[in-house]
């Protein structure tokens, strides 16, 4: 019984928070914060004249891009800087100055430069999220384990197999902790950036229905958004994390 | 045959300037299938040997000859932890090891001997340290090496283990048979598997006294015929300490 309970606490949770939301707008009946069937037949309109599933497309594209290129790039350069300890004391000021530069600064400067394009919208957004990946690999290539690399070595592995089979699985929780708040940071920066200079997207949407004061279609965008954010770590986040930790007691 | 010669391996000194001399003119030479025990105190140098040996460092004067090459062929090395991938089963560690196709009869024939058949598709988070140890052993002999370095493989398991394992770990080597280099502070232990003992001194490591064992294989189990050559051997023993 206590068991299946648990099972359903996630859903009655967010139950749960819809009953706040309805009895919070009830209350203050205002437009400011529709009810949340108000919000639901918005978002249902939305997506029957496709203009929800067009925006999201566009700022998903965005966010795998951008997100893939960061990735990709970080994890390389992380674990260089981790296993290279003259190079890491070379380059560890430029990562720190690149840590502490607002987002937004980047994303302007970006535009200025490159023009309000695509390319400067994905640069801008790979030069966001860069350094925490690189930091996050660097610590996991830091942390490897030196007696398991040593045994590789003596058994002779070979380089391929080392790392796909030593390195890999040390550095995956790494690349792991890098992809979860690499998506929830990437897809926030990715709607200021579609706000200040694309004509598509999320956040250009957001922007317009600001300047309409459309509460019920901002937080219908909002919800279409999260939803898919909490499907691609359902659907494909926990089961991979799951399959890699299946060893663990 | 192995030839070791190191004229010197040294470290930082910590603290101060210098170096610390850990070994110095160190010469030994070990037959093919030979079993020799190396005995000394405790952080004389015999883990740094083994590396050296192993090639894991590089970082001395002098040389390693394998047979007639000075390069390293294939080196089994049972570490003293055992240093088996925590994501990987009992059959898959020592797959991984294994460079070509691995005989699945080769392996099924080691895991029988050291009694693991049944736990070869569990991951090492679930074996005690004995079964660990086991494992790293098999690994070490499935790759046929030309050399087997074993550093104190049977260190902190209780007395039966640490037998146990001994006694299965001599019946594998006599079945596959490989020239062994094993490190170890406990002189019956030395006794019970070795074909030479080859006593160390400290700071620097030297070799102190070289011992063939006269006991018989098949004799080895005899508590005291064991007994009495270790007290014959006591006196070198502290010798070095």
């Amino acid at each position: 019984m206590l068991i299946k309970f648990r099972k359903f606490l996630p859903v009655l949770s967010l139950l749960a928070l819809v009953l706040v939301w309805q009895v919070l707008a009830t209350c203050l009946n205002s437009n400011n914060l529709p009810i949340p069937l108000v919000v639901g037949n918005v978002l249902w309109q939305g997506c029957l004249s496709g203009q929800i599933p067009y925006h999201l497309g566009i700022t998903l594209l965005r966010l795998v891009v951008s997100f893939s290129i960061a990735m990709l790039l970080g994890c390389g350069i992380g674990v260089v800087l981790g296993r290279n300890k003259k190079l890491d004391a070379f380059f560890d000021n430029w990562l720190v100055i690149f840590l502490n530069i607002p987002a937004l600064v980047t994303i302007i400067l970006c535009y200025v430069w490159f023009g309000l394009t695509e390319v400067a919208a994905i640069l801008a957004v790979v030069i966001n999220k860069l350094p925490n990946v690189i930091v996050t690999i660097r610590e996991g290539a830091r942390a490897l384990d030196q007696d398991l690399l040593e045994m590789a070595r003596c058994y002779r592995l070979g380089r391929k197999k080392t790392l796909l089979h030593v390195v890999w699985p040390q550095l995956y929780p790494y690349v792991m902790g890098a992809t979860r708040t690499g998506l929830a940071l990437v897809w926030k920066i990715i709607l200021v950036v579609e706000l200040l200079g694309r004509s598509n997207g999320v956040g250009f949407q957001l922007y317009s229905f600001f300047q309409l004061f459309d509460v019920a279609n901002l937080l219908a965008y909002t919800i279409a958004f999260v939803a898919i954010i909490q499907l691609l770590e359902l659907m494909v986040l926990k089961p991979l994390d799951t399959k890699a930790q299946r060893w663990r007691r | 045959m192995i030839a070791i010669n190191i004229k010197s391996k040294t470290y930082p000194a910590k603290g101060r300037a210098g170096q610390h001399l850990a070994i110095a003119d160190f010469k030994l030479a070990i037959n093919a299938n030979e079993f020799v025990c190396l005995v000394g105190p405790s952080g004389c140098g015999k883990t740094t040997l083994l590396n050296i040996v192993a090639d894991l460092d590089r970082d001395y004067d002098g040389e390693i000859k394998v047979g007639q090459v000075q390069t390293q062929s294939k080196i089994g090395y049972v570490f003293q932890n055992p240093r088996l991938l925590p994501w990987r089963t009992v059959r898959e560690n020592i797959e991984l090891a294994i460079e070509d196709n691995p005989s699945a009869e080769n392996m099924d024939t080691l895991l029988d001997v050291m009694q693991l058949s049944q736990f070869q598709h569990v991951y090492p988070e679930r074996l005690s340290l004995g079964m660990s140890r086991r494992v790293a052993i098999i690994r070490a002999f499935a790759i046929n090496p030309n050399v087997l370095l074993m550093d104190e493989p049977f260190v902190s398991l209780d007395a039966a283990t640490a037998r146990q394992i001994r006694t299965l770990t001599v019946k594998l080597w006599q079945q596959r048979p490989h020239t062994v280099l094993f490190v170890t502070h406990d002189l019956r232990e030395a006794i019970t598997l070795a074909d030479r003992i080859v006593f160390l001194s400290s700071a620097p490591m030297q070799v102190v006294r070289e011992i063939k064992v006269p006991i018989a294989r098949h004799e080895r189990d005899n508590e005291q015929v064991i007994e009495a050559f270790r007290q014959q051997l006591l006196h070198v023993q502290h010798s070095t300490t």
